[in-house]
């Protein structure tokens, strides 16, 4: 079974891969308008040296948001879970900026941050904070009532209680949030720079397919695009075997199927 | 002795049930004494206002001394383990939160599992447990502090019978070996006369106290008491107070 699980899939894409390219060849359709599968890899290795550094910004940016989206996330909803009136002042507020469209506000945070790496980071970090706030949230009250008694029982303080039982309590639900704010973090970063839409040294993956698009290079924009998938992808695993790592011996979520 | 005294115990909750009406009894050191009512007779209610983790609305709870309060142990209805840690920091967890140093307070959770019997899984997970299991862990847990009074929420309800009349026997062990009070809520009248020395009946919204039994046969109570006449006769008693407090 575990073996049919990665192999069916392998299939598949390699299947529709060749159906790719064998359509655009037998076609004859011009690689400005569809490349190939293998043109786009054979692009990938000659451009490398362009698209290396932009990848490269786009994981720092991507890295750097969900790191702030973990530790903001993070610490609000441990704020809101110590004190009613604080979630009561401030969710309200977190839930606007998440159900505002990034690419409606980009722009002004572009203006206001005056600086593109920084108001990309910003814009990645609205879009992924949210899950993190909002499962954490949910886990740090998915907490046993038992248990709380307990240790009301044996007099520990809000910081004990915190340490010892909701916190654990809540490192599932994080792990879930911190799963979907990857995803997110990379797409808000994405997203951003097609709205900033300027290049320069420190140009993303999304200014290299604006770049490539302009200049009819569509074998660089799909090698860009790969890459951007293959990042999600990536980033999508590790926290996944992260969550495992954590849970596996007690959540069950990480448990195998019997 | 007497422990701990409930003195005209009422319970009204915010959202306007009234749990508890008038509720009195007197709790002597040492006993084994069962709580015996339907459900939602208020007998939980009447446990976690004794354990101090609700205020009663009317009336007072009288601790005999002062240390008392700060020594107790309370078994809940589930194990109300916690899943993250193993066996032996679950039965630890009352001596952390007391502040006790890590080696110590280890060495008196393997010890408090050994004496449930469970010597061996210090390093198990909950999950790896059967519910008996579990359910010593949750006991253990409990004794580990060696209160002066330990409560009990129908710990064993959803146990199965071969498990729990186990649980019984052995329970009954710990109490003899270790001097504690017990007060043990149950619904059921069977395991409310193996077990205790005296019998509470309480009767159904709001819950009150409608009638007392004194099962006088003496310790230890084997397998053989189970199937006697005289404990078909005492549960024949305590059936009909049972009966009589329903109906009222």
């Amino acid at each position: 079974m575990t073996g049919a699980k990665v192999i069916a899939p392998i299939v598949l894409g390699v299947l529709m891969l060749a159906l790719w390219e064998g359509i655009v060849r037998a076609a004859g359709i011009e690689p400005y308008i569809l490349p190939g599968p293998i043109l786009v890899a054979k692009t990938l290795v000659a451009d490398w040296g362009t698209l290396e550094p932009s990848l490269l910004v786009t994981v720092r940016i991507t890295l750097e948001a969900l790191a702030a989206a973990v530790a903001i996330g993070g610490l609000l909803a441990i704020l809101f879970s110590l004190s009613r009136w604080i979630e009561l002042s401030l969710f309200p507020y977190a839930i606007i900026l998440q159900v505002t469209p990034i690419v409606a506000i980009a722009p002004l945070i572009i203006v206001w941050a005056n600086n593109v790496e920084l108001s990309l980071l910003i814009c990645a970090w609205l879009v992924a904070f949210f899950p993190i706030l909002s499962n954490t949230i949910l886990g740090l009250r998915s907490v046993d009532p038992n248990l709380l008694d307990l240790f009301r029982l044996y007099g520990a303080g809000r910081w004990r209680t915190l340490v010892d039982l909701r916190l654990p309590a809540a490192l599932p639900y994080f792990l879930g949030g911190l799963r979907i704010s990857g995803g997110l973090a990379l797409i808000g970063a994405v997203v951003a720079e097609f709205v900033a839409g300027t290049g320069g040294n420190a140009s993303g993956l999304a200014w290299r397919i604006l770049e490539s698009g302009y200049q009819l290079k569509i074998p660089r924009m799909f090698a860009a695009l790969v890459l951007i998938s293959a990042t999600g992808i990536v980033i999508y695993l590790l926290l996944t075997w992260l969550s495992h790592l954590l849970l596996r011996r007690w959540h069950e979520s990480a448990l195998p199927e019997s | 002795m007497r422990l701990v005294g409930v003195r005209g115990v009422s319970k009204v909750f915010a959202n306007g049930v009234e749990a508890l009406a008038n509720v009195s009894l007197e709790v002597q050191a040492g006993e084994f004494l069962s709580v015996l009512g339907p459900s939602g007779c208020g007998k939980s209610t009447l446990l976690r206002l004794i354990a101090g983790l609700a205020e009663p609305t009317t009336g007072t709870i009288d601790w005999s001394d002062d240390s008392g309060r700060a020594d107790l142990g309370f078994v809940f209805q589930e194990p109300t383990l916690m899943p993250w840690a193993t066996a032996l920091a679950n039965v630890a967890l009352p001596l952390k939160l007391r502040g006790m140093a890590k080696s110590e307070r280890e060495a008196r959770a393997a010890e408090a599992l050994d004496n449930v019997g469970l010597k061996g899984f210090e390093r198990v997970w909950p999950r790896e447990l059967s519910g008996g299991m579990k359910m010593r862990v949750s006991l253990a847990r409990a004794l580990v502090v060696q209160p002066r009074l330990l409560l009990m929420d129908e710990p064993f309800a959803a146990l199965d019978e071969i498990t729990r009349h186990r649980l019984n026997d052995d329970l009954l062990e710990l109490w003899q070996a270790s001097g504690v009070t017990i007060v043990f809520v149950t619904h059921s009248v069977f395991e409310s006369v193996f077990l205790s020395q005296r019998i509470v009946v309480m009767s159904a919204r709001p819950g009150r106290v409608s009638a007392e039994l004194a099962v006088t046969t003496p310790y230890p109570r084997s397998t053989a008491f189970r199937t006697s006449a005289e404990y078909a006769a005492w549960c024949r008693q305590a059936s009909s107070r049972l009966g009589e407090a329903m109906a009222a």
